[in-house]
């Protein structure tokens, strides 16, 4: 019969284990400092070369150009998604005439960049004015803002048409079939059945569609309309100052920003009920 | 040597003026295009659009290798166990995807002109710089490819089992070896289709530096639609060719394809 006299003296907490400064630990440092060295060299060219005046002349156009660019992404994904349903429909019809119809348009505008599309537009259907002016359509497309919309809105309608086709063509047949042998009539189990799970499907497509947008829509600065790109491209103009271009960066850096954490939320709170 | 060389391009040339699709000897313009505003003499604008065709086509064929081995390594960073690579590299894609693409290229092309000027102007070089348009637009849109690119190669290494670098050690691959034989190969099967859909990007991308005054495609259709104030026509013959490159580039995707998937069991 033996016992311990006497307790065991404390001992020191093990060391932690040693993390050896590996070939990657010292790639990632330096990659970070470039990053720091990058944000601080930036922050000091704009402390350097801060002047209020500018600030004050520019600020508000900036802003107001801010507003331009989400109002034309605004209106162009709601007309595109309003748009992209009947295209979304043809080309899932079993009529072919109406299927290859849905798919030249698609494979037209997803073929093709933007820019192209919309100097086709601004500048091509712009040669026709005096026809244009004939059927009094020349108000309309004088406007380069009202081109911009148009082409964006039937670019993205395009893009959406495609997300909306593959998101119902996802949901499994056997739905359908459910809702059938339900009794339920073809419209009702498509807007209660299939529609609320397609739009699942459909959802960070969509969110990826609306920053494409945005970043898109950066072009519509060529073609004399005055969103943040363009208002970016007047000051820089004016001023020759380096700045501009880096204030416009961090503005939509923060859109794109807020829009993917915004989707990543919203994403995350409408499948609650698929996790587990 | 420069002999060499200018017997070299000399050739290089000759070769492109040979197989150039639209001006060549059996290119379209030439067959169908004499006598219309399309023709390839100093009348007509198909030199000058054919041009342009190349320009676009080069420019999209030199980005890519640079985009995907610099989106290769920030995959690798990305999936990296160090915390600051980690950190570092999602810091490049957040900042490249969220930029417009034409922001990006104005900043590598404006701000590039400003840092080697103040570099030669420290050296005691006081002129004008003028940066080549191709180079900046090679770069803006590398990058951006890059910051792509990455995420798709990441998805597609997650894709692929611990297993298979398991494997790689129990066989006495090193790493490199490993990476090579047995990763690399199902990872381009992986991402081939997430790729194929980053070119067709790039491809469109191309259009954007002719704003910096790259006489690609879209600024020359352009100029000649100034000229010639046919601007309908001639901006949709740049969206005609536009949907050309995309039709070539998904029937050379399909091939390769079918080629990567060449040693898969028939299902």
């Amino acid at each position: 019969m033996s016992h311990a006299e006497t307790m065991i003296p404390p001992q020191p907490a093990p060391p932690g284990i040693a993390r050896p400064f590996t070939a990657q630990r010292l790639l990632g440092n330096i990659a970070l400092g470039v990053w720091l060295a990058a944000s601080v060299g930036l922050f000091l060219l704009m402390v350097d070369g801060w002047d209020p005046e500018k600030f004050a002349k520019y600020g508000p156009s900036f802003i107001s150009g801010l507003g331009v660019t989400l109002g034309l992404v605004g209106a162009s994904i709601t007309l595109g998604a309003l748009l992209s349903l009947p295209i979304a429909f043809a080309r899932m019809s079993k009529n072919k005439i109406l299927g290859w119809a849905a798919y030249a348009y698609v494979y037209f505008f997803r073929g093709t960049p933007l820019i192209a599309q919309l100097f086709l537009v601004y500048y091509g259907l712009g040669s026709f004015r005096p026809q244009m002016e004939a059927i009094g359509l020349w108000w309309f497309f004088r406007d380069a803002w009202n081109c911009a919309l148009l082409t964006f809105t039937l670019n993205t309608a395009a893009y959406q048409a495609e997300i909306l086709r593959g998101a119902i063509q996802s949901v499994p047949r056997g739905q359908t079939e459910a809702a059938a042998a339900l009794g339920l009539p073809p419209r009702i189990s498509f807007f209660k059945v299939i529609l609320p799970q397609a739009l699942i499907v459909a959802l960070r497509p969509y969110g990826n569609e609306i920053i494409l947008m945005i970043k898109g829509s950066a072009i519509v600065a060529i073609v004399t309309v005055f969103d943040l790109m363009g208002e970016t491209r007047r000051a820089f103009s004016r001023t020759f100052d380096y700045q501009m271009y880096v204030w416009a960066a961090i503005l939509y850096l923060i859109m794109v920003e807020i829009l993917r954490n915004l989707w990543a939320w919203l994403e995350d709170r409408i499948t609650r009920h698929l996790k587990r | 040597m420069s002999g060499l060389f200018a017997a070299l391009s000399s050739a290089v040339a000759w070769l492109a003026s040979v197989i150039d699709p639209l001006c060549g000897p059996i290119g379209i313009f030439r067959l169908f295009g004499s006598g219309t505003l399309l023709a390839c003499d100093n009348a007509g604008w198909g030199d000058e659009i054919s041009y342009g065709f190349m320009i676009t086509a080069t420019l999209a064929i030199a980005t890519l290798p640079v985009g995907l081995v610099l989106g290769f390594f920030i995959a690798l960073a990305k999936q990296s166990e160090e915390r600051s690579l980690r950190l570092a590299s999602n810091i490049y894609t957040t900042i490249f995807r969220g930029l417009p693409e034409l922001l990006t290229l104005f900043i590598v092309y404006y701000g590039l002109q400003i840092l080697v000027q103040q570099f030669l102007a420290s050296l005691g070089y006081e002129g004008p710089v003028e940066i080549n348009a191709f180079v900046a637009g090679m770069i803006a849109l590398g990058v951006v490819f890059s910051a792509y690119c990455s995420e798709v190669l990441l998805s597609a290494f997650k894709a692929i089992p611990r297993g298979q670098y398991e494997a790689g050690d129990a066989l006495g691959l090193h790493r490199g070896k490993t990476m090579r034989l047995i990763i690399l190969p199902q990872l381009v099967r992986i991402a081939l289709p997430g790729l194929g859909n980053l070119w067709m990007a790039l491809l469109k991308d191309t259009a954007l530096v002719s704003v910096i005054g790259l006489p690609d495609i879209l600024r020359q259709t352009g100029v000649a639609a100034r000229v010639s104030k046919q601007a309908f026509e001639f901006f949709a013959v740049a969206c005609l060719l536009f949907l050309i490159l995309a039709m070539l580039s998904s029937i050379v995707f399909s091939a390769l394809e079918r080629w990567t998937k060449r040693s898969e069991a028939g299902r």
